[in-house]
């Protein structure tokens, strides 16, 4: 393949200049040849056509010839100056030259065969006088309206746009969508190398700008529906969908700015570069984690891009100083911005471009997307996960760390995200809300979270003036506890406890007096047996004596008595 | 035709009058052509005797080839060629094509033709 590219010459490409239309095709439109722009009425043909001769001119220093049919040189140089475009500088400095056509159908008379010479001489004089190299014609259908004759008309625009292929110019011929063709007068069949479609579409009252190359001929070139955004620097085109599953990955792992959350993954936090999603009921703290996130990263000095959907910038650092984040110190160092926008204000691609645009713009290392459940409004489900697929791929792309917060429903489950993107998720925090006795508490639990050890205990999660803080749940006597029930069972256990200890000290005391007392009996019983022995010693010697004296007695008597 | 002219009320005397006078008008014409060709050949030729039948005496036609002086092509809006123009008298008018179509060229121009008066 590599040969055979370095053999053949492979079609010549002509940069357009405007961001993400150069990737799509390629590397811009077929040099020397007509590429066709069709679309419906205020889809941006004639801007795109222009941003093309003032980019060539300023980007690549190609002059340009911008023709126009519908609007003369001073009102197209009002149209694009809000676009930041200097069209009557450039036409003094000679790099451009705007010629108005102009045909009043009503003061021609054909009166028999004619070309279209003088437009030739016209364009061809242009040409030759600035050597322009690119030239645009908007919107060359006019003739059609201008002058009687189709089948000469027809004739003679083939033959210019062969013309402006011997010329060598790279051109864009716009024309107006039809009812059946792409262009209302055919121009199709004419300009066949390069036809790029541009279209303005309402769904749900939210209006989407997207391109599409219908054809281009000798290239490779995207096929997709691409969305675009004319903002104030012009149009641009997003190659989103072009983007893989070919990101860089990262070991290195950042703080949640929670320290016992860190805890749970490992005393380390999330990876970089991941995907954060952050459910919950209503109130259940999703934004608080989010922000905390956002601070932390801040006073890494890294920069965040908060992207709200639900409240304003104020608004946020309001509430989040009120559990003792300060963010607002980050968003005068400019570490930190907020990009509060409804959802419905305009439609998912839309926004999918203005976040490239801004990520493109501030750099920063994390973003935050606070909720993304909102976007419900403008699309259904399905197109929520394609852009939220090309949201993280493209964050991914960038090293980017991002927390998105959806909003569980009330009767949704809870370990169900509304929108079906948790398996695009690579951590995934569960924050619930529990009622008992009278009161709600927060829990929080890791859901999961790819590639790394995690704790599998539930949290309880409390929100502070000091910020926030995770505590341990009371698991004992087979009971998850929290909140104040936690506390009454706390103390509960504490008084048993005492009242054990109390007990047994007592029963202690008991044991130790009978035992006291036991000994007592023991010395007496000893005392008494000492005072029988003394007895019957006593005893023992009395009859000894009482012997010896009986024995001494018998004997006196035995003497008295027999003296002989 | 003349005979209805001397029957007609004051209305038609008037309108009369005024055609004998733009019947006497100058014609200021400008005919616009890319190089010797065919048709620029066919338009010249056409338009010097339409002129000379109908305008004789009172037309000043000139002839420029759009090839010799391109910026004419711009300042008069010239697409088509050969195109004619009326300049004089007011209003302006545009002719396209060879001029071959001698009936719609004398409507074009508003001239009356010989025959007709």
């Amino acid at each position: 393949m590599a040969n055979q590219k370095s053999k053949i010459k492979a079609l010549e490409k002509c940069p357009t200049g405007i961001g993400g239309l150069d990737e799509i095709t390629n590397g811009g439109l077929p040099k020397g040849r007509p590429t066709l722009i069709c679309g419906s009425a205020g889809c941006g043909k004639t801007l795109l056509a222009m941003e093309f001769i003032v980019r060539g001119i300023t980007e690549y220093n190609e002059p340009g010839i911008f023709m126009a049919f519908e609007e003369n040189a001073d009102e197209l140089a009002v149209n694009v100056a809000s676009l930041g475009m200097n069209v009557k500088e450039l036409v003094r400095q000679k790099k451009m030259a705007v010629d108005y056509v102009h045909i009043e159908r009503s003061e021609v008379e054909e009166t028999g065969e004619y070309d279209l010479e003088g437009l030739f001489v016209r364009l061809g004089s242009m040409i030759d006088g600035i050597g322009a190299k690119r030239v645009v014609l908007d919107s060359v259908e006019a003739l059609f309206a201008g002058l009687p004759n189709e089948a000469i008309l027809r004739a003679e625009l083939r033959r210019l746009f062969r013309w402006l292929k011997t010329k060598g110019v790279t051109a864009i011929i716009t024309g107006e969508k039809g009812e059946m063709t792409l262009t209302r007068h055919g121009l199709e069949e004419y300009v066949s190398d390069c036809v790029i479609f541009l279209d303005n579409r309402v769904i749900n009252q939210v209006a989407t700008r997207r391109l599409r190359i219908i054809k281009y001929r000798g290239s490779q070139h995207g096929t997709n529906e691409y969305p675009t955004l004319i903002d104030e620097t012009g149009l641009s085109v997003l190659p989103i969908s072009a983007l893989g599953l070919i990101y860089p990955v990262s070991n290195a792992r950042i703080s949640t700015g929670i320290p016992r959350l860190d805890t749970m993954f490992g005393g380390k936090g999330y990876f970089r570069g991941t995907s954060v999603f952050i459910s919950g009921t209503a109130g259940s703290g999703k934004s608080s984690v989010a922000a905390a996130f956002a601070d932390s990263a801040c006073s890494r000095e890294e920069k965040c891009l908060y992207l709200s959907f639900e409240e304003s910038p104020e608004q946020i650092l309001r509430n989040m100083n009120s559990i003792g984040i300060n963010l607002s110190k980050w968003t005068k160092k400019d570490l930190l911005r907020f990009r509060s926008v409804r959802p419905t204000l305009y439609g998912l691609e839309t926004h999918l471009v203005s976040i490239h645009k801004l990520v493109d713009d501030f750099k920063p290392r994390v973003v935050v997307v606070d909720p993304i459940t909102n976007l419900n409004a403008i699309g259904e489900t399905d197109e929520i996960k394609a852009m939220m697929t090309r949201l993280i791929d493209f964050l991914k792309n960038n090293q980017i760390t991002t927390i998105f917060t959806s909003l569980t429903g009330g009767g949704a489950a809870s370990e169900q995200s509304e929108v079906g993107i948790s398996s695009l998720m690579d951590t995934w925090l569960l924050l619930r809300n529990i009622e008992t006795d009278g009161e709600r508490n927060r829990l929080l639990y890791i859901l999961k979270s790819r590639g790394m050890a995690h704790s599998n205990q539930v949290r309880e999660f409390i929100l502070s003036d000091n910020g926030i803080q995770l505590r341990n749940v009371y698991v004992g006597s087979g009971m998850v506890l929290t909140g104040s029930a936690r506390l009454v069972q706390e103390a509960k256990d504490r008084s048993m406890e005492l009242s054990d200890s109390q007990s047994s000290q007592r029963k202690q005391l008991e044991l130790r007096q009978q035992q006291l007392a036991i000994d007592a009996q023991i010395a007496s019983l000893k005392a008494q047996t000492e005072a029988i022995n003394t007895e019957m010693k006593l005893i023992a010697d009395n009859n000894r004596r009482k012997e010896a004296m009986i024995i001494q007695q018998k004997k006196e008597m035995s003497r008295l008595r027999n003296p002989d | 035709m003349a005979k209805k002219i001397k029957n007609s009320s004051s209305i038609e005397k008037e309108l009369t009058k005024k055609a004998k006078q733009s019947a006497k008008q100058k014609y200021v014409l400008k005919l616009y052509v890319a190089g010797i060709n065919s048709k620029s050949s066919a338009a010249i030729r056409n338009i010097t005797r339409i002129c000379e039948e109908n305008l004789k005496g009172r037309y000043d036609l000139k002839i420029f080839d759009i090839y010799q002086h391109p910026p004419l092509a711009k300042g008069e809006q010239i697409i088509a060629v050969p195109t004619l123009i009326r300049k004089l008298p007011p209003p302006l008018r545009k002719l396209i094509g060879n001029l071959a179509n001698k009936q719609r060229v004398l409507l074009g121009l508003d001239i009356r033709s010989k025959k007709d008066e």
